[in-house]
């Protein structure tokens, strides 16, 4: 309960903020409105060629666009600005404020900033989404949508938890961010099924960076092509990787020794 | 122009000490060249293997080819200097270059040239492992493979032209973030990054041929690979020729229009 409410402060405060200008609101409703686009044009094209990609129809692939923009959504609302700002604070030594508050420090890290017009990409997401399975149709029962539940919830848990871990290490290291722009760079290849790509790069986007878990197995689940082992290791590595990276930044804590005062 | 060419060796110099100074920002830029060029390859070479074997007069080989040959013409022609002007205009750091007594714009070639010399090996290197992973088939023809060398010189600077206009909206938007993105997905379409321009829809095609796009990438690509017969070539050329013209005008312009505007804040 803390967490929401906690999160609800500070997105009240990230509403009030970003109030102030609110031009930028359609400037990034263009910005989005201008990749949906182009993603989409890009799936004409490839399906005016063929019927099938790697096995997934048109309007499966249209579902997995909508949770690559809804997952990149919810990493730009409040994955990336916190963990961003957690770095920084940890170079500016701003972090021993948060630290003497009264709270869980990793949630207050976790929840300190929001990007009120990543919620844009979110809305989007749904969207498309939405439309797919309308299209989908039939095909999707309560089984399937109580998996892509679970899939989605065990795929954001994995990415914040790796987030949360690289930047652990800014503890140590001065410049993590360079790591956390790969990811960016890497989600991009989230937006096809991963199955398609050569293995080595399939065990990059599932291991190395967890891609595959943010993007393609919620989708999995929603088209009814997840199989029983992929459903219980997400969930496991889901539930291992938080505790790890709860228990990693417990070590980085207790090696912080505050830059500023 | 000795003094020109002194000029250029000197930026040289201080462009590739910076370079090796930020070695990992020039990786993760590497690591998003190569991503691009290889997800659309994994794309069409899963489409071509399920029609089996070619699509729209390219053979799986062949798609392997085009867009391993697209990240090296891409790289070779790419420039970031939208970026570099919202952050000079932003910060006022570009009153120091309107100081100089030469144009700043030698100093922004011989920044994106040094760049590039320093991040080409790894850029081979990418090549090569795509090269040996996908199969390429390249038919190599001796003239285009000649002639794909001016085309792109060319391209580089009919880019370097056009994208340097842009960035000079910076004098008079701080925020032309939406202006480069919108740039970049006509660049993606037109120039043929997504598929080979000739699998596009009829219009996009009309519309590629007239705008300058598909001359700065698909144009010089083509060419190196051999899809192109020699009156298609000329005619490259001459509308190549004819963007870097307008370009180069467009550029001269823009500028003394944009130096005008400018209200150095902070500097």
């Amino acid at each position: 309960m803390t967490i929401l409410r906690l999160l609800w402060i500070y997105l009240r405060v990230g509403v009030m903020n970003e109030l102030a200008y609110r031009v930028n609101f359609f400037v990034r409703l263009f910005q989005s409105l201008l990749e949906l686009g182009t993603a989409l044009a890009g799936l004409a094209v490839v399906f005016s060629y063929t019927d099938t990609l790697g096995g997934w129809r048109p309007d499966e692939i249209l579902g997995l666009l909508g949770v690559h923009f809804l997952v990149g959504g919810v990493i730009s609302v409040v994955i990336q600005p916190s963990m961003e700002g957690f770095i920084e604070s940890v170079r500016e030594g701003t972090l021993d404020f948060t630290l003497t508050k009264p709270e869980d420090a990793q949630l207050l890290v976790s929840v300190q900033a929001v990007d009120l017009w990543g919620f844009i990409d979110v809305l989007l997401g749904s969207g498309v989404l939405v439309v797919a399975l309308a299209r989908l149709g039939e095909r999707v029962g309560g089984l399937e949508a109580a998996m892509f539940g679970a899939m989605l919830t065990a795929g954001i848990g994995i990415v914040y938890a790796f987030w949360l871990i690289l930047a652990t290490c800014s503890f140590w290291f001065v410049r993590v961010e360079n790591i956390l722009v790969i990811f960016q760079s890497m989600y991009q290849a989230g937006r096809w099924p991963v199955s398609l790509y050569p293995g080595w790069l399939r065990y990059g986007l599932t291991f190395l960076v967890p891609v595959a878990f943010a993007t393609t197995v919620p989708a999995e689940a929603l088209t009814g092509r997840l199989n029983t082992e992929t459903m219980l290791g997400a969930l496991a590595l889901a539930a291992a990787l938080l505790l790890a990276s709860r228990a990693f930044w417990r070590t980085g804590i207790r090696h912080y020794s505050g830059a500023s005062a | 122009m000795s003094g020109l060419i002194d000029l250029y060796l000197q930026q040289f110099k201080t462009s590739l000490a910076a370079m090796l100074q930020y070695r990992a920002a020039l990786v993760i830029w590497l690591i998003g060249q190569i991503l691009e060029p290889l997800i659309y390859l994994v794309v069409w070479t899963v489409v071509s293997q399920t029609q089996g074997g070619s699509v729209g007069g390219f053979t799986t080989g062949e798609f392997a080819a085009y867009f391993i040959g697209l990240m090296l013409v891409n790289h070779l022609t790419y420039t970031w200097i939208m970026y570099e002007y919202e952050y000079r205009v932003r910060h006022g750091s570009l009153s120091f270059a309107l100081l100089r007594p030469v144009h700043p714009i030698h100093s922004d070639i011989a920044d994106n040239v040094s760049s590039k010399v320093v991040s080409l090996p790894g850029m081979f290197l990418a090549a090569v492992v795509l090269g040996l992973l996908f199969r390429p088939t390249f038919h190599f023809v001796p003239w285009a493979v000649a002639a794909a060398v001016p085309a792109l010189v060319m391209a580089f600077l009919l880019r370097f032209f056009i994208e340097w206009c842009l960035a000079l909206a910076a004098f008079w938007m701080t925020r032309v973030n939406a202006v480069n993105q919108t740039y970049f997905a006509a660049m993606l379409f037109l120039s043929g990054q997504v598929a080979p321009v000739a699998l596009l829809p009829g219009w996009i095609q009309t519309t590629a041929a007239i705008l300058p796009f598909r001359w700065m990438i698909a144009f010089p690509l083509e060419l190196l690979l051999g899809r192109l017969t020699p009156i298609q070539t000329m005619e490259g050329f001459a509308i190549q020729g004819a963007w870097i013209g307008l370009g180069w005008i467009s550029m001269r312009i823009v500028w003394r229009a944009g130096v005008r505007a400018y209200a150095a804040v902070g500097g």
